[in-house]
């Protein structure tokens, strides 16, 4: 091909995107002449990525990852949805971190926020105030830095509800499920030590919570909590440790952990609904490159976008309304972050209960504050293979469950979701009695007898449903296309039968 | 654009309510550009917001159209515009292979869609085959000049937007590089708080002194020398400024910012210990060696009865190291 007249060109414009439309496998140009230098099509952008090329071999290295196929489907977006969290968690956290002053020594406060003036403030309390009422698009981005930390936590727990439910986490991708729910618990450690930081006087409550569930822990209890909070709670050491785990040590292991989980389903290859031509032993989707590139970058922004949006216009954890952390005053209501709920709600449920047996006193949190959400995360981090010991499967699996494939599984993870509903209610009882007019005796009783039957019922109602949906037959996928043909040892090709 | 379909395309037959292929083409990069066009804009937008003075709701909108435009401009496109339809691709067993040689894997190959004639392919045809799709695929991207100056655009909105933060850091410098703390009448003392008398000074002597009572001393610093009677070659005001054979300079040097801590009591001479500048004591502290150019600015002071001095004013001139606008002076 060599110098076309305009017209002859715009031609061959029309007919490229009519090829494109009408969707024959690989709907583009027949040849490569693209790359070469004469072809009157090259664009300037070309010429940029011959001339990379030419330095780098960068196609010849990047084809393999470039062309791979991931499958497509919305619920495949979830875990991109809490990636993209996190980047705009740790490009917002590094604006506040310009302005955070880790500190708790006392300052007096001379800000525009007349209540507080001339009161005593934590350093720390004195420079968040300066930065959502003083730093010009301070507010919008603490407000944003917030809102993501609960999207990042909302995003991850409903990706983890979709690999649990559609069985992605079976072999040999148990391995990622133990990654990604260390990232769970980094990504929850990063919350709470998150919303400690302002050193308000809600986040300070929290704080003593905490420290009272580690005082809590059999025997070593007063130590760990010692070396933990540097000494009897409140130290003045405390805030700055609280911002090296906040900004160093826990982003290190997010990333980190990110990193091997983001590598392990390149490398593992992404599952895929049992959907058309979808098989155990093929990946269909799009290529990365362009077509998952675009769909990803696109997401990222209109994350962004969303959160920015809900970051301007919607007001969280106004500090200065709550005022500084007074160890002699606690407010009401108090309510932790959404995903705080439920350990809070533990604590509320649990009876009067402290038995000293022989001499030994076991404190009133230690069962809820520290068996019962140990041995749920537990049970959550050990279920891949909890459920191999149950169902003895240890074959390879790359096509996904529907949830009505396995009543068994999806009953507990509908109980477990509604464990967790009844639990974060009862983090709330004060609100929801309030609210209700009834005395918080009679509702943490109401809620106990909860917290027993509708996990109970939602496991029952749940299996009594995927059952009578799988004995209905699976909902009609298409049959698979094409022949399957395999290999033999001597080379040549047989069909296989019952594809 | 109004063209008509290329002469082989008869399968699909334009209708209204059926777009051609070229419409729905023209109509993506329209409305991709034009979400394009909004980021621009609403960066901008943000931009002057923000030198305005600045509005959280309304800096959260602004930003919120800035990221949406480039997230809607890159989703149209990749819905509208590029290739459909899906790749397959195999899958291998994960486990490394028990014998390293090994019996051969039974290999699966897909039909090609709407053949049942299994295809035949070797790893340099499968890798030819990738590189051209590719570069093709790469190409369908590449062509679109027009919607690719757009997305660069919008990605300058984007910094623009960015930028809103980052003049966040710190304030205007304003007039603080061309004044210190010092006052008419501040008395001097040393790094104790103690006044400094013209009585405990010798010949030869040199102090560092901060204004009284002042707590941001670090532009305020200054040298206080007593040299040899007559020796002093100053004229007019700055002779006035020394009193009794006292002189007082800046002790920030003029070329890096440096203490200018050093000082020579038989050549009289104050040697910066950073770049080795020296500044001759007896003639206005002007550069004698060294790669400081402009001399060390001398403090008008008054010696009081009691032997103590105070200051006449701030330094004449601006102390420490040079900047670009320091002899237009303060711009904003």
């Amino acid at each position: 091909m060599s110098r076309q007249r305009p017209a002859d060109r715009a031609a061959a414009r029309t007919s490229d995107t009519a090829l494109v439309d009408a969707r024959p496998p690989r709907p583009l140009e027949p040849t490569t002449p693209v790359r070469r230098p004469d072809h009157p099509d090259r664009t300037e952008l070309d010429r940029l990525v011959d001339w990379f090329d030419a330095r780098t071999g960068m196609l010849q290295y990047s084809r393999t990852i470039l062309s791979k196929v991931f499958p497509d489907h919305w619920t495949f977006l979830l875990g991109e949805v809490a990636l993209f969290s996190f980047i705009i968690l740790v490009a917002t956290g590094t604006f506040l971190t310009f302005f955070y002053v880790p500190d708790s020594r006392p300052v007096t406060y001379t800000g525009p926020y007349g209540p507080l003036d001339g009161a005593q403030v934590s350093a720390a309390y004195d420079s968040v105030l300066k930065i959502s009422l003083l730093t010009r698009a301070g507010l919008l981005f603490r407000q944003i830095h917030h809102w993501a930390a609960l999207l990042f936590l909302g995003s991850i727990s409903v990706h983890l509800a979709r690999v649990f439910f559609t069985g992605a986490f079976r072999k040999p991708r148990d391995i990622n499920w133990l990654i990604g729910s260390g990232l769970l618990l980094f990504a929850l450690a990063e919350g709470i030590t998150g919303y400690s930081l302002p050193d308000d006087l809600l986040s300070g409550t929290g704080l003593r919570i905490m420290y009272s569930a580690a005082l809590s822990i059999p025997f070593v209890g007063p130590w760990v909590a010692s070396l933990i909070f540097s000494g009897e709670f409140p130290t003045v050491e405390f805030i700055s440790r609280l911002f090296v785990i906040h900004v160093m040590l826990l982003p290190g292991l997010l990333i980190g952990g990110i990193g091997a989980h983001v590598g392990l389903v390149f490398l593992q290859k992404h599952t895929q609904y049992k959907l058309g031509r979808r098989r155990e032993d093929n990946v269909v989707g799009l290529p990365f490159w362009p077509g998952q590139v675009f769909r990803s970058t696109g997401l990222f922004f209109l994350v962004a976008a969303t959160i920015t949006l809900i970051g301007g216009l919607i007001q969280i954890n106004p500090v200065w309304l709550y005022g500084p952390f007074l160890p002699y005053a606690a407010s009401t209501p108090a309510q932790p972050d959404w995903y705080v709920g439920w350990l809070e709600g533990l604590l509320r449920l649990a009876p009067s209960f402290e038995p000293v047996i022989a001499g030994i006193r076991i404190p009133a949190p230690f069962v809820p504050g520290v068996v019962v959400p140990g041995a749920l995360v537990t049970g959550l981090v050990l279920w891949p293979f909890i459920e191999r010991r149950i169902t003895g499967d240890d074959r390879e699996h790359n096509l996904l469950d529907w949830p009505w494939d396995t009543p068994m599984r999806t009953a507990t993870g509908a109980a477990a979701i509604s464990l967790f509903v009844v639990v974060t209610l009862a983090g709330a009882n004060d609100v929801i009695g309030i609210f209700l007019d009834m005395p918080i005796e009679t509702l943490t009783g109401v809620l106990r007898v909860l917290v027993v039957a509708v996990p109970v019922v939602a496991w029952l109602l749940t299996y009594r449903l995927a059952s009578h949906r799988r004995d209905r037959g699976a909902p009609s996928g298409g049959r698979p296309r094409g022949i399957r043909l395999r290999r033999t040892a001597s080379g040549g090709f047989e069909e296989v039968e019952g594809a | 654009m109004s063209e008509s379909p290329a002469p082989g395309q008869t399968a699909h037959e334009p209708t209204a309510h059926e777009p051609t292929a070229h419409e729905r083409d023209a109509r993506g990069e329209r409305i991709a550009g034009s979400a394009f066009l909004v980021s621009l804009v609403s960066g901008v937008a943000l931009l002057v917001l923000y030198i305005l003075g600045g509005q959280t709701q309304l800096e959260g909108v602004l930003l919120t159209l800035c990221l949406g435009g480039i997230g809607v401009g890159i989703i149209v496109w990749a819905q509208e515009l590029l290739p459909r339809g899906e790749d397959v691709e195999e899958r291998h067993p994960l486990a490394s292979p028990v014998d390293p040689v090994g019996v051969p894997r039974p290999l699966v190959i897909e039909a090609r869609e709407g053949s049942d004639e299994p295809v035949h392919e070797t790893t340099i045809e499968r890798q030819a085959r990738e590189q051209e799709e590719l570069t093709a695929s790469t190409h369908l991207i590449t062509r679109r000049v027009a919607l690719i100056r757009l997305l660069v655009a919008a990605f300058g909105g984007l910094a623009a937007a960015i930028a809103v933060p980052l003049f966040s850091l710190g304030p205007l410098p304003g007039r603080s590089l061309f004044v210190t703390s010092w006052r008419p009448g501040l008395r001097l003392v040393d790094e104790h708080g103690k006044p400094v008398n013209a009585n405990d000074l010798p010949v030869g002597s040199i102090t560092t002194v901060f204004p009284e009572g002042v707590s941001e001393i670090a532009d305020a610093q200054a040298v206080l020398i007593h040299v040899e009677s007559g020796l002093l070659r100053l004229t007019g005001q700055a002779a006035e400024w020394a009193p009794g054979d006292f002189v007082c300079y800046s002790k920030v040097c003029t070329h890096a910012g440096c203490p200018v801590g050093l000082y020579n009591d038989r050549l009289h001479e104050l040697v910066c210990p950073c770049h080795q500048s020296a500044f001759d004591v007896l003639d206005g502290a002007k550069r004698v060696a060294g790669p400081a150019v402009r001399p060390l600015p001398q403090l008008p002071i008054r010696l009081q009865p009691d032997g103590t001095f105070v200051a006449i004013s701030d330094f004449p001139e601006p102390i420490g190291p040079s900047f670009w606008n320091l002899d237009i002076g303060p711009v904003s």
